[in-house]
């Protein structure tokens, strides 16, 4: 570990405009500084900061920055309004690790792409312009959906998917104020710069997430992996679902573990809004969601599996709804 | 106080034990469920392990890797690390290790960090005033190298591959038996590298006083390992002490001296101070063993009675050039079932990739597992149930050599382990489903050689009627501190809480150590050998035959007469030393531990993803010499299983052998969810010809087959069966409609 400068935060305004990292739970941050993937010179430690409540927002709910993954997963109205929220946090990391974390932390969580965690390699993500090891490399835990040349690596966290599917907002403070962004355009596709994992601004800082008027229906979070905790998505799939006589009224879908970004494809929920459930449906839903879709060798299988994953949430969905 | 008056027993197994000794002790420990006498320690956080415990001054080395993964080291920037605040010295040191010492080798490994053969070989320490500081500089390490990379073999498909004579066998002629039969399979397996990942990386912390060396290391037979560090530092054995009190788990990845405990050592030499080294998780997965990958041929045929004509089984492995270990695949095929025609090939290719050595039943491990699933598709090809095949072809005595066993109970474990299952329930391959989940059953053998291995222990009766137990072996959380107290407190007829026992300190008398399952059996043995020897002289001292004397909560009996220890003693000390050692007993006889697995697994027809539901085993390994650590064996081996079967599988990158999954994140171990309820349950059993306990070894026992029987569970729930380890959701996709 690099050596740094480190203070302790006592609001928001000790580090909105400067240039120390944030750190929380550390739950990541402080393992890629240990392997020098990351060598922040200044940290400023932000648990004391305040941020850490849930409070009501109008129909909807405003959480702080600094509200515990364990503490979000377990709030009362989150279970009963978003349970999609819940059941996707739950579904990530250990109890222990989800007792650290931090809502803000989580959204900032960095790839686990082998290749970036080795020094030793080249990687466009960790050293701009030394090449992608994972093209060609190991890539079965990769992106299937907007890679780039330079960059095949994933959003590794289940958290920001079931935002995603939400439609929640997160709202950043920066030197020039307070902005808002959808938490669908939070992460970005790598480009020709992976180095950005997300829209956030040098000198911003996440101040709450905020969720959107609960939207009733089914809350489907089903992650596959490759041991049943502890370990990170192949593919998830994140589903609200609203029926209405027979219809399907509301559809939101978000999917993990197979881009840069939570992936949300809005022509996919389009074309199932308003429609009746049926297998053939669900299959020309998929088409959607993977339109584009491209293996690297080791991940082409996570391309059936998500079409297949996607019809067994559906018809979980609007099992037994008229 | 007075000398201690001396006592001691040598036996050799040169015949079964007729004594029955433990048998008829009065104390009742033995075998008893009693609880872990350090448990408490261990559970608090005050047990101190390896790298927890620093003599005052201590600084800190770290290890710097290899970027390359064929050359030379042609420089370094010493200078620059040197600048660097805190750092005392780089290290580049000839007599560092290319990689550990296999175990029991007794002997330092290949060493030298200039030529590398393998991507993240050390090349050199890096040693600062504190940890922090040795890891920036360690990373800030540039080496210039003469990069022979290209000319690296990475990958089994591209090795040359070696069939040493002695590892090659046959009897009869198989190709013939495999034409003739009614029923034959000929078919091939793959299992991957794995990595021990005991939840302790391997750390070590070294101090010099002269020229004498101690180290306070993670390893698992300080015999060895002194002589592995004497001759890796040039020194006389004389002149190092290994201490190993506690070792948070081994599996064989510290059966050998290793990296961090020879450059700690060297360091602390050059420096006139402590050194501490400790691997981190990513450079115990680069440099210490792996278990070899295997690519392994079965054979298999049999008549229209079911009765097995031919068993073959090829095996190719891999290891770094020049390292004589190669896993013993097909080391249980030989006597598991019958056949008058038989082949046995083993083949070792060399490849740039870390070092393979013995992990948790090494041979067996993975070799039963694949000849058990072999041997369901044979069943299955003849129509007849798995585990009435099996009983079939249990043979008399070993039908390769001729020996009779020591004792076989393969069928008794199988047919008590079915019933207790519930095995009747079985459907027919793909039969069940509960919504989208099939489900199945499978069933394997588990077959693991039995070893003894010569092992001395002290045992001390002091006058206040409380003893000591002495021996360099070590407890990998095994259980070693609480079956030696439970020995001889069982032999002296004490309370166990008057039993103290001392282990991992090398000054002490010499032990097997832990390794291959024999540790039990044997420094067992040496301790009930050495309470038995002090338990004659008590006899003596009471006027009567050591049949005659009954030792009991501290009291010794003889006919009407009851006398505390204390009044016996009188004030004397009384020091027992035993020693084991094998003898006609393992040439004469096949010695084995038996056991039978059974599965009960879901697989999704959505994912692909297979859940075990449920695991049971019976198992047959002599005296058990306390239940509960015996039960928790067997739960460990059996989870080792399951991420056999399922999740383990070390990633290499096919360019320069990396190993990318470095770590317990990415290196799937299976977590609490992905371990259902075991059932274990073990036979009464002795075996004489074992040792004079007449106890066999568990702990590995355990994890051969359990994975045989997941995949054979998985074929019964699919009706297709996996060849190739572990079963991914992504293998069982590709096969699923």
């Amino acid at each position: 570990m690099k050596a740094f400068d480190y203070y302790r935060a006592e609001s928001p305004a000790d580090v909105i405009g400067t240039d120390a990292r944030p750190i929380a739970g550390g739950t990541n941050l402080l393992d890629l500084m240990k392997h020098q993937v990351e060598t922040p010179d200044r940290l400023a430690d932000v648990n004391h900061v305040g941020l850490d409540g849930i409070e009501r927002d109008g129909d909807g709910l405003r959480v702080g920055a600094l509200v515990r993954n364990s503490d979000l997963a377990a709030d009362p109205s989150v279970r009963e309004g978003w349970p999609l929220l819940s059941r996707a946090i739950l579904a990530g990391a250990s109890g222990q690790i989800r007792n650290r974390a931090t809502t803000g932390g989580n959204l900032m969580q960095r790839t686990r792409c082998y290749y970036f965690y080795d020094l030793d390699t080249p990687c466009n993500k960790r050293a701009p312009g030394s090449g992608c090891s994972a093209i060609g490399g190991v890539n079965r835990i990769h992106a299937i959906l907007g890679a780039s040349g330079d960059c095949i690596a994933t959003y590794p966290g289940d958290m920001a998917v079931a935002m995603s599917a939400l439609d929640a907002v997160v709202e950043v403070e920066g030197p020039n104020g307070r902005r808002e962004i959808a938490a669908t355009d939070f992460h970005r596709l790598p480009g020709d710069a992976p180095q950005r994992d997300n829209d956030l601004q040098p000198g911003e800082m996440i101040l709450s997430v905020r969720l959107p008027a609960p939207l009733g229906g089914k809350h489907i979070y089903r992650k596959v992996r490759d041991r049943r905790s502890y370990a990170f998505a192949l593919v998830s799939v994140a589903a609200v679902v609203v029926m209405d006589a027979g219809r399907m009224s509301t559809v939101r879908l978000a999917f993990g573990g197979v881009a840069h970004k939570p992936w949300r494809v809005p022509a996919a929920e389009a074309l199932l809004q308003g429609q009746a459930p049926s297998p053939d449906l669900f299959d020309r839903a998929a088409d959607a969601v993977l339109d584009g879709a491209t293996g690297q060798g080791h991940n082409d299988f996570k391309i059936p599996l998500l079409r297949r994953t996607l019809n067994a949430v559906l018809a979980e969905a609007t099992e037994g709804s008229k | 106080m007075s000398d201690p008056i001396e006592v001691s027993l040598t036996h050799r197994m040169n015949f079964p034990d007729k004594e029955d000794l433990l048998d008829r002790t009065a104390q009742g420990i033995l075998g008893t469920p009693m609880d872990r006498p350090e448990g408490p320690l261990k559970v608090s956080g005050t047990a101190t392990y390896a790298d927890e415990d620093h003599p005052p001054g201590t600084v800190y080395g770290w290890l710097v890797r290899s970027s390359i993964s064929k050359g030379w080291v042609t420089g370094f920037n010493t200078r620059d690390l040197r600048a660097m605040p805190g750092v005392l010295a780089v290290i580049r040191d000839k007599r560092m290790l290319r990689n550990p010492a296999q175990g029991q080798a007794s002997k330092a490994p290949y060493q030298g960090p200039a030529e590398i053969f393998y991507k993240g070989q050390p090349i050199a320490l890096v040693v600062a005033e504190t940890f922090e500081q040795a890891r920036d500089a360690a990373l800030n390490a540039r080496a210039d190298y003469d990069d022979r990379s290209a000319k690296g073999v990475f990958v089994p498909a591209e090795a040359k591959y070696e069939a040493p004579r002695s590892q090659q066998a046959s009897k009869g002629d198989l190709d013939e038996a495999m034409d003739e039969a009614a029923f034959a399979v000929d078919v091939e397996y793959h299992t991957p590298s794995m990595s021990h990942a005991a939840m302790e990386p391997h750390a070590a912390v070294a101090w010099w006083d002269g020229g004498h060396v101690t180290l306070r290391g993670s390893y698992q037979m300080l015999g060895s390992n002194k002589a592995e560090l004497a001759d890796a530092l040039g020194i006389s054995p004389r002149n190092v002490r290994i201490l190993s009190p506690y070792v948070g788990g081994g599996f064989g990845s510290k059966l050998g001296i290793s990296h961090e405990g020879v450059a700690a050592a060297i360091a602390a030499q050059k420096l006139g101070r402590p050194v501490a080294v400790a691997l981190h998780r990513r450079q115990q997965f680069e440099t210490t063993h792996r278990r070899s990958e295997s690519r392994q041929r079965i054979r298999l045929s049999c008549g229209a009675d079911g009765r097995m004509t031919g068993v073959g089984h090829d095996a190719w492995v891999s290891n770094l050039p020049a390292e004589s270990f190669s896993e013993p695949v097909t080391q249980a095929t030989p006597f598991t079932y019958d056949g008058e025609n038989r082949q046995i090939g083993h083949h070792v290719g060399r490849l740039n990739i870390t070092c393979a050595g013995s992990m948790r039943a090494p041979g067996e491990a993975i070799g039963v597992p694949v000849t058990e699933a072999a041997m369901d598709e044979l069943a299955q090809a003849a129509g007849i149930d798995p585990v009435e095949f099996r009983l079939r072809n249990i043979p008399e005595k070993d039908p390769s050599s001729g020996r009779p066993f020591s004792s076989n109970r393969l069928a008794d474990c199988l047919t008590r382990g079915a019933e207790s299952f519930g095995w009747k329930d079985r459907r027919e391959n793909g039969a069940r489903r509960e919504g989208e989940w099939l489900i199945g059953m499978g069933v394997a053998s588990a077959i693991r050689v039995n070893m003894l291995v010569p092992s001395t222990a002290r045992v001390i009766l002091l006058p206040d009627g409380t003893a000591r137990v002495e021996t360099d072996m070590t407890d990998i959380g095994t259980g070693s501190y609480s079956i030696l107290t439970q020995i001889a407190a069982e032999v002296l007829g004490l309370p166990a809480d008057r039993v103290t026992t001392v282990l991992g300190d090398s000054d002490l008398p010499q032990s097997s150590g832990s390794g291959g399952s024999f540790g039990a059996a044997s420094s067992g043995s040496s301790v009930m050998l050495a309470a038995k020897a002090v338990r004659e002289k008590l006899a003596k001292r009471m006027d009567c035959d050591p049949d005659d004397l009954t030792l009991k909560d501290g009291y010794a009996i003889a006919e009407n007469r009851r006398r505390t220890l204390a009044e016996v003693l009188e004030g004397d000390t009384l020091q027992g030393t035993g020693t084991i050692k094998k003898g006609l007993t393992s040439v004469d006889h096949q010695q084995a531990c038996w056991g039978a697995q059974f599965a009960e697994v879901a697989v999704s027809t959505v994912t692909g993803e297979v859940h075990v539901r449920r695991l049971a085993a019976t198992f047959a390994c002599g005296r058990i010499l306390n239940a509960k650590t015996a039960r928790s064996q067997c739960i460990g081996g059996m989870i080792f299983g399951i991420g056999q079967a399922l999740h383990e599988e070390i990633s290499t990158d096919a360019r320069d052998g990396s190993f990318v999954n470095r770590d317990l994140a990415e290196y799937h171990v299976p977590a609490n969810l992905d371990v259902p309820h075991i059932d274990i349950e073990f036979l009464n059993d002795r075996d004489p010809y074992a040792n004079p306990m007449q106890a066999k070894g568990i702990g590995e026992l355990a994890c051969c087959g359990t994975a045989g029987a997941i995949v054979n569970a998985i074929a019964n729930a699919t009706g297709e069966r996996f060849r190739s380890f572990p079963v991914t959701l992504d293998k069982v996709l590709e096969r699923l409609g």
